[in-house]
């Protein structure tokens, strides 16, 4: 039987970095193959050039026996290749089957085009009104679309990039029916993901790479996810350390937090109550888009809320300003790095001094200090592993994860009472995650409290003493993390979020 | 195939060089230009950039590039402070006038009082009248969300008419015999902008736009409103999280400008024009954002790209008068400059590639 897919000797260089070396695999038809690797590993650089987004420096790629040389995604497409990105392409002011039809080369009329959609929809246990407004949809849903896109011009292959990373575990079991069901009538799927079990569960064959070579392959279901994961990373993993240190006294408490939203499709806080004690890491989970950027926000000072909603050590801080409140002791660290958290095209040492000002005494009666500032910026460099050159480079030169260890090394170096993060791992590969992981705990462990909001349920799993989810802008109660089952986690997040199967 | 590629950090030695590339690039494009007018190209150039200067006449051209340049690099100066964090002053033409008409308002009120006190007052109220002007559109900004950049410009419009209607009746001069325009001050010793120093064009307004220029590059460099300023127009976002407060930032901004170019437009009726008349404005707000750019919203930049700009209009002048060039080429001259200056921009951040492009 001839191999669906077979790359052999793929190679492509950017300037400074080979981003895949020599790398060769083969999908057979019906397979559904894991890519697994970190962050910067040469994942994404391999299904952009099998999507005909990138063109390859060196070696061979067939389809069916035939050689293939996508010039572009149309071509891709067209040879019966279909992706799923992780960043949805969607307009939230059209509706779904308007969607659709943007992104096809010759859109049938609306009606019949609803028609079909509802057909794909039902056979493969994705329920999707053709007629709702894309900006109305959850996050499982808005995948669909897309998935429901590319099933539309049945492909051969599917190419899935971190499709779980927005569901809840309902919703990540929804989607695993659909696709073991394409799977089964022949359809290739090509996954990739760094999530293990979820790759156990569901893929018949891997490929490894590492620093863009192919480093192993595997059948995930007969691999212990610690051995993929050693192959994955090069070397054993050290789980973070947490000594179970004493609980002190309440340190920030939000009593019935509600706050209208930014904007026309944000997402309003809805009555939130919850407190966090001296030593404490809360862990709040919840999918992309249920409130996370507005409770961030609200703690850091950034949105006006409400007085007598969010007190520190019982002093109600919900007037003051980001800086007061730094002053005060409460710290944050937003999940958008580049924007957000560091100026892209500022040097280290001015984004030290973006937050760091007040705190670090960094300046006296309105004059900056700069030379204090570029100590600041070189002792998080030095105490955090930030990877570059020093500290009057510009953020943006920096990579996530090295971007990402100075951001939050610059908040736990202020020596905060209270630190709230959003996401602090969300696309840093995973030593650099372990490493910020160890330093939030040792935080807590030195009598801070921590608000960990991730996405990543992992994460929060391993390093959270209780744990809350946000759905629709309402923070769950809070449960200790300890014993709590994924169902459990899953329906507190919100279920499958009235996503039922259809029953096929 | 030429192909930009995007460098991974800005080139400093490219935002330091594209300045000059531009004034180059200028001098060989404005050089064909003449040449297709049928001048020679190189004694044009020559007569723009080296008569007032170097030339027969330089003793009486000198003293013209600082009265020319100063209310450039004023009003330049506080709208850089402005651009620089993402707010759009283009109203300076409008608060120049206005500060004008505030300060000569001042001293013919007192006309013929004679006093010390006069000239320090009409500076505060030159800068306060260029201030308010300028707060229309920030606090409508800040409180409704409008856009300044509309309403800036239309309340240049506003204050021209305004401007008509108070040399024709409040200011005008009663010992005119019925011609428009106020009376003149340079004839008001308490009143007068004189020059410092007789014959060098050294007038007071000069000495403010230098301490201006100094004052914003420690602002700028040395203190958090710099700081505050450069974060917002970088990232605005960022800027929030670190604490600023947009709409109070939107207010210093648009205030200093408007003083700034108040103050401009107080030291030019009380010195080289000396009288409030229906011309008075020449349209020194608009070049200053010229002079802005070209000095890449930097103080030491603008000090630079005003004295440059100074020199093309009286420069362009002369060629005017002696090679009989036509205006309309010295304004596309000028143009050209702040052209190549946006295009070459462009290299700070990217980087030429040549060779074939390729899928990517």
């Amino acid at each position: 039987m001839t191999a669906l897919l077979d790359l052999s000797g793929v190679t492509k260089a950017y300037p400074g970095v080979v981003a895949n070396d020599n790398v060769s695999l083969t999908i057979q038809p019906g397979e559904v193959h894991a890519l697994l690797g970190e962050n910067g590993a040469g994942k994404s650089t391999l299904v952009k050039m099998i999507y005909g987004l990138v063109k390859p420096d060196a070696g061979q790629m067939s389809l069916n026996g035939a050689g293939y040389a996508p010039a572009d995604p149309r071509a891709a497409r067209a040879a019966g290749i279909g992706m799923v990105f992780q960043h949805f392409s969607l307009f939230d002011a059209l509706t779904v089957a308007e969607n659709i039809a943007l992104g096809m080369e010759n859109a049938p009329p609306m009606r019949q085009l609803a028609a079909q959609i509802k057909a794909v929809s039902e056979t493969y246990g994705l329920p999707l009104a053709p007629h709702r407004l894309v900006g109305d949809l959850s996050a499982g849903e808005r995948q669909r679309v897309e998935i429901i896109r590319c099933l539309l011009q049945e492909p051969k292959l599917l190419i899935m990039d971190e499709p779980t990373s927005v569901l809840t575990p309902q919703e990540v079991e929804i989607l695993f029916k659909t696709l073991r069901k394409l799977s089964a009538e022949g359809t290739a799927i090509l996954y990739i993901s760094h999530k293990l079990e979820e790759i156990r569960s569901l893929c018949d064959a891997a490929t490894i790479l590492r620093l863009g070579k192919v480093v192993g392959h595997c059948i995930p279901r007969d691999t212990s996810a610690a051995e993929m994961a050693e192959m994955m990373v090069g070397s054993a993993l050290k789980p973070p350390q947490k000594a179970a240190g004493p609980v002190g006294d309440v340190l920030l408490e939000l009593r019935g937090l509600s706050l209208p939203p930014a904007s026309a499709f944000g997402m309003p806080l809805r009555d939130i109550s919850v407190s966090v004690r001296a030593g404490e890491v809360l862990g709040i989970g919840g999918v992309a888009g249920n409130g996370q950027d507005e409770l961030l926000s609200a703690l850091s000072g950034e949105a006006q809320v409400p007085a007598a909603t969010v007190f520190l050590k019982g002093a109600d801080v919900g007037r003051l300003g980001p800086n007061a409140r730094r002053v005060a002791g409460l710290l944050t660290a937003p999940e958008e790095r580049l924007g957000h958290a560091a100026a892209p095209d500022m040097s280290l040492t001015e984004n030290a001094m973006l937050t760091g000002a007040a705190r670090q005494g960094l300046e006296r009666n309105g004059l900056l200090n700069w030379g204090a500032a570029r100590s600041f910026a070189n002792q998080i460099i030095a105490d955090f592993d930030v990877r570059t050159p020093g500290p009057g480079n510009a953020a943006r030169s920096l990579s996530g994860g090295n971007l990402q260890k100075f951001v939050i090394g610059r908040e736990i170096l202020q020596r905060p009472e209270v630190l709230v993060v959003n996401q602090p791992t969300w696309g840093v590969d995973a030593s650099a995650a372990a490493a910020i992981r160890q330093a939030l705990l040792d935080l807590a462990e030195h009598g801070a409290a921590v608000i960990v909001i991730s996405q990543d349920l992992d994460e929060l799993m391993e390093i959270s003493d209780n744990f809350a989810a946000l759905n629709e802008g309402r923070l769950s109660a809070v449960r200790p993390a300890a014993g709590l089952t994924v169902a459990e986690i899953g329906q507190m997040m919100g279920g499958a979020h009235g996503m039922e199967v259809a029953h096929v | 195939m030429i192909r930009l590629e995007k460098r991974p950090q800005p080139s400093r030695q490219m935002a330091l060089a594209t300045p000059l590339l531009a004034v180059l690039a200028t001098m060989v494009f404005g050089g064909l230009l003449f040449a297709v007018l049928g001048k020679d190209p190189v004694q044009s150039i020559l007569t723009i950039f080296w008569q007032p200067l170097f030339g027969e006449f330089a003793f009486y051209y000198r003293p013209q590039l600082l009265v020319k340049g100063a209310p450039l690099v004023l009003i330049a100066m506080g709208l850089a402070l402005g651009f620089r964090a993402g707010i759009w002053n283009i109203g300076a033409e409008g608060q120049y006038i206005m500060g004008a008409i505030c300060g000569a308002a001042v001293a013919l009120a007192f006309y013929p009082l004679d006093a010390w006190w006069i000239f320090p007052l009409m500076v505060i109220c030159g800068g306060l009248g260029g201030f308010l002007w300028a707060m229309i559109p920030g606090l409508l900004k800040v409180k409704f969300g409008t856009n300044e950049i509309l309403v800036s410009l239309m309340l240049v419009y506003v204050a021209e008419q305004f401007l008509s209607s108070m040399s024709l009746g409040l200011l005008k001069n009663p010992e005119g015999y019925g011609f428009p325009g106020s009376r003149n001050l340079q004839q008001y010793a308490s009143a007068h902008n004189a020059e410092i120093i007789a014959g060098s064009g050294m007038h007071w307004g000069v000495v403010a736009a230098l301490i201006a220029v100094i004052f914003a590059y420690v602002l700028l460099t040395r203190h958090r409103l710099g700081f505050a300023i450069r974060v917002t127009g970088e990232a605005p976002r960022a800027a929030r999280f670190g604490g600023v407060n947009p709409a109070r930032l939107v207010l210093f901004c648009l205030g200093a400008s408007g003083m700034l170019a108040g103050l401009a437009g107080m030291f030019e009726v009380a010195g080289p024009a000396g009288q409030i008349t229906i011309d008075f404005n020449v349209g020194y707000g608009f070049t200053a954002i010229i002079v802005a750019f070209l000095g890449r919203l930097h103080p030491i930049g603008i000090l630079l790209a005003g004295a440059l700009m100074a020199l093309t209009y009286i420069g362009g002048d002369i060629a005017q008068s002696q090679l009989g060039l036509p205006a309309a080429a010295i304004q596309v001259f000028q143009g050209m400059l702040l052209f190549f200056l946006l295009a070459l921009d462009v290299l700070t951040n990217y980087r030429l590639r040549f060779g074939a492009a390729e899928v990517a």
